[in-house]
This record gives C-alpha cells, sequence and structure tokens, in this order.
C-alpha cells in the first residue's frame, strides 16, 4: 500500500471513529421523540440525519459518525441511506438553498432562461455556493405546482411564476434579511 | 347533493378549516357511523361495491387491493395504513393541493381506511419539500386527536389508530410502494421482490396497504353519502371524481375536481382555457411524465382508465403535460428522460446504464450531433427498458413517453439530425 493510500484510509469514516461529534442536548430531544414513533430504531436514522441536518445546515462527517454511534447504527449503513437520498446535504451548503424545479412543465414554461438567470447573477451552476456562502443552486424533480411553473424553493418558501424580475426581487431579500440579522 | 366531494372544503385564499368548519359540513361523520354499529365488513364491502379505483397511478381497485390483507384472530396483529403522498411525477400536483386545501378529509380517510383492514398505527409518507403540507397535518391531527376521534378507543369503539406523519428526503422512486415500505424502515429506498405483496407482508413483515392521497380522500363521501350517491357521480364508466390538472401553455393552468367520464376536450378548451394566443396544441401527456402521448385527434376520448387506455396511454395521475407547436418535442422528452436517468436507483442493470445512455443521446441530438444509429438505439431501448424486463415500473413508465415520442414525433427527430440542430432554437 503507498502512503497515498494509508493517507485515504485515514479520512475515510470507517477509520474515524474517534472523530465524531458528540450530539447537541436539542438534537437528542429530537431523535428520542422519533424514537417513539417507529418500533425499530433502523427508522430513525434518516430521520436523525435530517434532524442534525437541520441544526448543523448539513451532514459533516463527524455528525453521521455521532449519529452512528447514538443510534447503534454502522456508519456505512447510514452513509448508504444519506447519499441515496437528494435532501441530504454531505457538503456544507449556503445560507439559503435554492430547489429549482426542472422537470418537464417548468422546462415547457421557460425555467433555462430563469435557470441562466440566476447563474448570471449569482455566478453559480448546480451544486456550487456562492462566494458569499448566501445561496447554494440546487435541481430538484417537480414540484407539485406546474400549474404556476416555472417554480423554485428558497429555504421552506415556494416561489411560483418566476421571471426574471422576480429572481432579482428574490435574490435581494434574501440577501436583505441576511444584513438585517 | 354534493358533487365535488374531494374539494367542497377548499378554498386557496384562505387558510384550510378547522375541525370545526370541517365538521359542520359533513365531515367525520363517518366515525359517528362506525361509533354508532358500521363494522369493518361493512365499510370493506362499500369501497367494494364503490369501484373506486387507486389514484396514484395503477388504477388497481382499492376495495379489492384492501381485502388481501388477512383478517381474522390468527392474522398477525399489528397491520399498517401507509399514505403515499410522495408526489413527484413530473407534471403532476394534485395531491398537494388535496394536502394544503383539506387536511381532514385526508385524516377522515385514513380512519376509513384503517379501520376497514384493522390497522392501528397509519404513516403519511410525505414528499420533504412539502413544508406547508406537513404543517397543515401536523395541525390538524393535533385537533382530531383531541377530538378523539385518534389516539386509544376511538369513541369507546375499541378501535386505536395512531398517525405519524414521515417527511421524505427527496428521491422519486419512494413512490414505488415497496421502495416506499423500505424508506420507511430507514433503508434505501431499493423496490422488493413481489411477491409477497405489502397487503401479506409489508411494513416491517406485517400486512400494510399503501393508498395515494387521491384514493383516502374519496373515502369520506362513499362512507357518508353512500354508495348510490357515489355511483352517480361519474359520467363514464369509471366511478367517482377525479381531480384533473392541465399545465403547459394553455390560458388559465390548474387542477379541478371534475366528474369521470368527461371528454379530454373540455378539460382543456372548457378549464384550461384553451392554448395561448399564437399557439396550437401538438400533442399531450394525459396522466403525468410516464405515460404516453396523445394528439389532438384523441381529444375526444373521455378522461376513463379504459378509454384511455384503448389508445394506448394511461390516465395514470389525471394531471395532463400540454405540448405547444413552438416547443421541441425532442427537448420536452429529453428532458424527462433525464428526470428517469437521475431518479434510476441503480437497482437493475438495464434501468441503471439504460436511462443515462438514453439521456446522453437526446443531449447529442439537442447539440445536433444525433445520428441514425443513435436514434436506432433509442428505439431499443423502449424494448430493453419495457415492462417485465426491469425490477420495478420506473423504467417502464419512462418508455411510454419515450416510445410515444419516437412514433408521433419521427419527423421532429429526423430534422434535428438532418439540420445538425435543434429546429426550433434556430
Ligand atoms: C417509480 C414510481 C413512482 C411512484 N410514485 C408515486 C407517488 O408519488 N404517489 C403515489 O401515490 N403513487 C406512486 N406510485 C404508485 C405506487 O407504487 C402505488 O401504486 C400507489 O401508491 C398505490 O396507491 P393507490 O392504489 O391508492 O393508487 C409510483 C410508482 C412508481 C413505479
Ligand atoms: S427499474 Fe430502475 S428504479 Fe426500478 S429497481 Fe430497476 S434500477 Fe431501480
Ligand atoms: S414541473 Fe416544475 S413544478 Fe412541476
Amino acid at each position: 500500500m503507498s502512503n497515498g493510500d494509508v493517507k485515504m484510509s485515514n479520512d475515510m469514516i470507517a477509520s474515524t471513529a474517534t472523530r465524531h461529534r458528540k450530539l447537541s442536548a436539542e438534537e437528542i430531544a429530537e431523535i428520542e421523540h422519533e424514537m417513539t414513533l417507529y418500533p425499530d430504531k433502523k427508522a430513525v436514522g434518516l430521520e436523525a440525519l435530517k434532524i442534525v441536518q437541520k441544526y448543523q445546515g448539513w451532514v459533516s462527517d463527524e455528525s453521521l459518525l455521532g449519529i452512528s454511534k447514538y443510534l447503534g447504527i454502522p456508519a456505512s449503513d447510514l452513509e448508504g441511506v444519506a447519499t441515496f437520498f437528494n435532501l441530504v446535504y454531505r457538503e456544507p451548503v449556503g445560507k439559503n438553498v435554492i430547489l429549482f424545479c426542472d422537470s418537464v412543465s417548468c422546462w415547457i414554461m421557460g425555467c433555462e432562461g430563469i435557470k441562466k438567470h440566476i447563474k448570471d447573477t449569482l455566478d453559480i451552476n448546480y451544486g456550487e455556493t456562492t462566494k458569499d456562502g448566501d445561496f447554494t443552486l440546487i435541481p430538484v424533480p417537480c414540484l407539485g405546482d406546474c400549474d404556476r411553473a416555472p417554480v423554485m424553493m428558497v429555504g421552506p418558501d415556494l416561489h411560483r411564476n418566476l421571471t426574471p424580475g422576480a429572481i432579482d426581487k428574490i435574490i435581494l431579500d434574501y440577501s436583505k434579511s441576511k444584513s438585517a440579522e | 347533493m354534493v358533487n365535488n366531494p374531494l374539494t367542497k372544503n377548499i378554498d386557496m385564499t384562505r387558510p384550510p378549516m378547522d375541525i370545526a368548519a370541517y365538521e359542520a359540513n359533513d365531515g367525520y361523520q363517518s366515525i359517528k357511523a362506525i361509533a354508532k354499529g358500521l363494522s369493518s365488513d361493512d365499510v370493506l364491502q362499500q369501497v367494494k361495491d364503490s369501484g373506486l379505483k387507486g389514484r396514484g397511478g395503477a388504477g388497481f381497485p382499492t376495495g379489492l387491493k384492501w381485502s388481501f390483507v388477512p383478517r381474522g384472530d390468527d392474522s398477525p396483529k399489528q397491520k399498517y395504513l401507509v399514505v403515499n403522498a410522495d408526489e413527484m411525477e413530473p407534471g403532476t400536483f394534485k395531491d398537494r393541493l388535496l394536502m394544503e386545501g383539506d387536511p381532514h378529509l385526508m385524516i377522515e380517510g385514513m380512519i376509513i381506511a384503517a379501520y376497514a383492514i384493522h390497522a392501528s398505527k397509519a404513516y403519511i409518507f410525505l414528499r420533504g419539500e412539502y413544508i406547508v403540507s406537513q404543517q397543515v397535518l401536523t395541525r390538524a391531527i393535533a385537533e382530531a386527536e383531541e377530538r378523539g376521534y385518534l389516539g386509544k378507543n376511538i369513541l369507546n369503539t375499541g378501535f386505536d389508530l395512531d398517525i405519524v406523519v414521515h417527511t421524505s428526503a427527496g428521491r422519486y422512486i419512494c413512490g414505488e410502494e415497496t421502495a416506499l415500505l423500505n424508506a420507511l424502515e430507514g433503508k434505501r429506498a431499493n423496490p422488493r421482490a413481489k411477491p409477497p405483496f405489502p397487503q401479506v407482508s409489508g411494513l416491517w413483515g406485517k400486512p400494510t396497504i399503501v393508498n395515494n392521497v387521491e384514493t383516502i380522500c374519496n373515502l369520506p363521501g362513499i362512507i357518508t353519502y353512500g354508495v348510490d350517491w357515489y355511483h352517480g357521480l361519474t359520467k363514464g364508466n369509471d366511478h367517482g371524481t377525479k381531480l384533473f390538472g392541465v399545465s403547459g401553455k394553455v390560458k388559465t393552468p390548474g387542477c379541478w375536481e371534475l366528474p369521470l367520464g368527461l371528454p379530454i376536450r373540455e378539460l382543456l378548451e372548457d378549464y384550461a382555457g384553451g392554448m395561448q394566443d399564437g399557439l396550437e396544441l401538438r400533442a399531450f401527456l394525459p396522466g403525468g411524465g410516464s405515460t404516453d402521448f396523445m394528439l389532438p385527434q384523441h381529444l375526444d376520448v373521455t378522461l376513463d382508465y379504459d378509454e384511455i387506455a384503448k389508445v394506448g396511454s394511461r390516465l395514470a395521475t389525471g394531471t395532463m403535460i400540454v405540448l405547444d407547436n413552438k416547443t421541441c418535442p425532442v427537448g420536452m422528452v429529453g428532458n424527462l428522460m433525464r428526470f428517469f436517468a437521475h431518479e434510476s436507483c441503480g437497482f437493475c442493470t438495464p434501468c441503471r446504464d439504460g436511462l443515462p445512455w438514453v439521456d446522453e443521446i437526446f443531449n447529442e441530438f439537442e447539440n445536433g450531433r444525433g445520428n441514425e444509429k443513435d436514434l436506432q438505439i433509442l428505439h431499443d431501448h423502449v424494448t430493453y427498458l419495457g415492462p417485465g424486463r426491469t425490477f420495478c415500473a420506473l423504467a417502464p413508465g419512462a418508455t411510454a413517453p419515450l416510445g410515444s415520442g419516437l412514433k408521433y414525433f419521427k419527423e421532429d427527430f429526423d430534422r434535428h439530425i438532418k439540420e445538425k440542430c435543434c429546429p426550433y432554437k434556430h
């Protein structure tokens, strides 16, 4: 095994069990609540990932290991679940995640042009975060609002009938709400 | 008599009805009927007699499905009801409306279904992005618990029911009912082999019924107003009303509750207002992204499961996607193929490897590099990915717009090859 390989394995999850992050009291309280809702704690794995993401913004290796330890679910199983789902972020994301619908009805209604406008305005592509850390752009399948296409979500909020002008205003509003804090 | 049982309480310009307002409009009558002695066998029989077919896409008779759940003392004690609220089929926007517009209707429907199949626990498998649905449902569940319609020994009937809202984390395959069960158990959402069917061995190996949101929302009307009333709703062969949607470049896109059996033309022209000025109807997908294209010549076909099947497509979710004459049909099919390729769960080879290949070929067409050989490969995939060749129905679903698109838009594929570009962009 070359040195390079050794270094890699150090970064791999299985060998970094000591690097786990201790879950916060709030996280644990929510995970414990979820455990009352399912007969099997394995079912809570995904819930725990989402809970941690809610507090931390994303799921780091350390958090994943923390959950693994807390629930007694192998890290590899948790990682298998985490990487399967689109809404579990295994990399840091910006303050506002834009879930941009590029499915068929939005496509017919011109979402490509809207996407280009976002890209030009924020200088990011799918999967990227703005330099100031304000926005991450992620594609999402049909958001179930096709009669008001094009559609996207910013954080928990849905925005419909998008136009370039509407995008400018939305970006301004979310950037402002940051400076107001 | 009520003729719009699914949407009678819905007015999206105000918040949904609270439990008092819902009850004042015939709400939760079915629970009271149960408290007065309506047996679970009676409920099952009424739902069978109603002729209700599942609204999640496959159109399977609901009462028949329920009857596969083992009953009696020697059957497993724990049974589950799961509501499929994962709505991710491209172009489908009906379940969100029902949940956000009238959450108590779905909860009442869930109580009826759980009572009929003897389930004491029910999960709502909700799309993670549907944040308002989650809030609205959670509040409504709390109201129903407070009234004693949920919880232990509901209205002294000896029947218990808890409802848990589970939010998913985004994968189309979770809507496939066995993949959904794996997801709910905290596993990767690959589909399961059938048999055993979930009705016999589903969630944690227990008998489980998975029903779509809209299917569940049909139940309160059937029990409250009766089977005869339900049979009076339709204008065609299949029973009840259904939510029908239209998206694309029509004048007034939207979603309406209509009786089954109306001509498609009426939905498209009277409700959706016809095409936008200057545009003509080229084709449409009648029920979401996994259905076959239909053409203007099919406008007089009625909105019935069997009638639409006769012209080679499916009513499926009933939400229509309209293609106009100035939007590229090849691009539209390509958009759907990208979706299916991305959402393949990767479990079986034809789908995992085939769909990305198809997607790649559409990119080539888009960029003016498509050729005859590519076209042949696309045709071949309609067979390779077709029913019976893959582990679940996702890939066959993709072949619906692909196969019908290749057939109906041949000249457009040919022009992409000949003109070495997308003719709609230049
Ligand atoms: C890939 C795939 C995705 C599906 N997505 C959904 C969905 O989001 N919602 C739904 O109700 N049914 C969906 N279905 C259909 C379900 O497997 C199942 O047939 C349905 O939930 C049964 O409910 P019903 O009998 O009430 O229609 C999907 C099927 C497949 C193959
Ligand atoms: S057809 Fe596709 S989605 Fe279905 S099991 Fe196979 S790989 Fe998974
Ligand atoms: S296609 Fe974008 S919301 Fe349905």
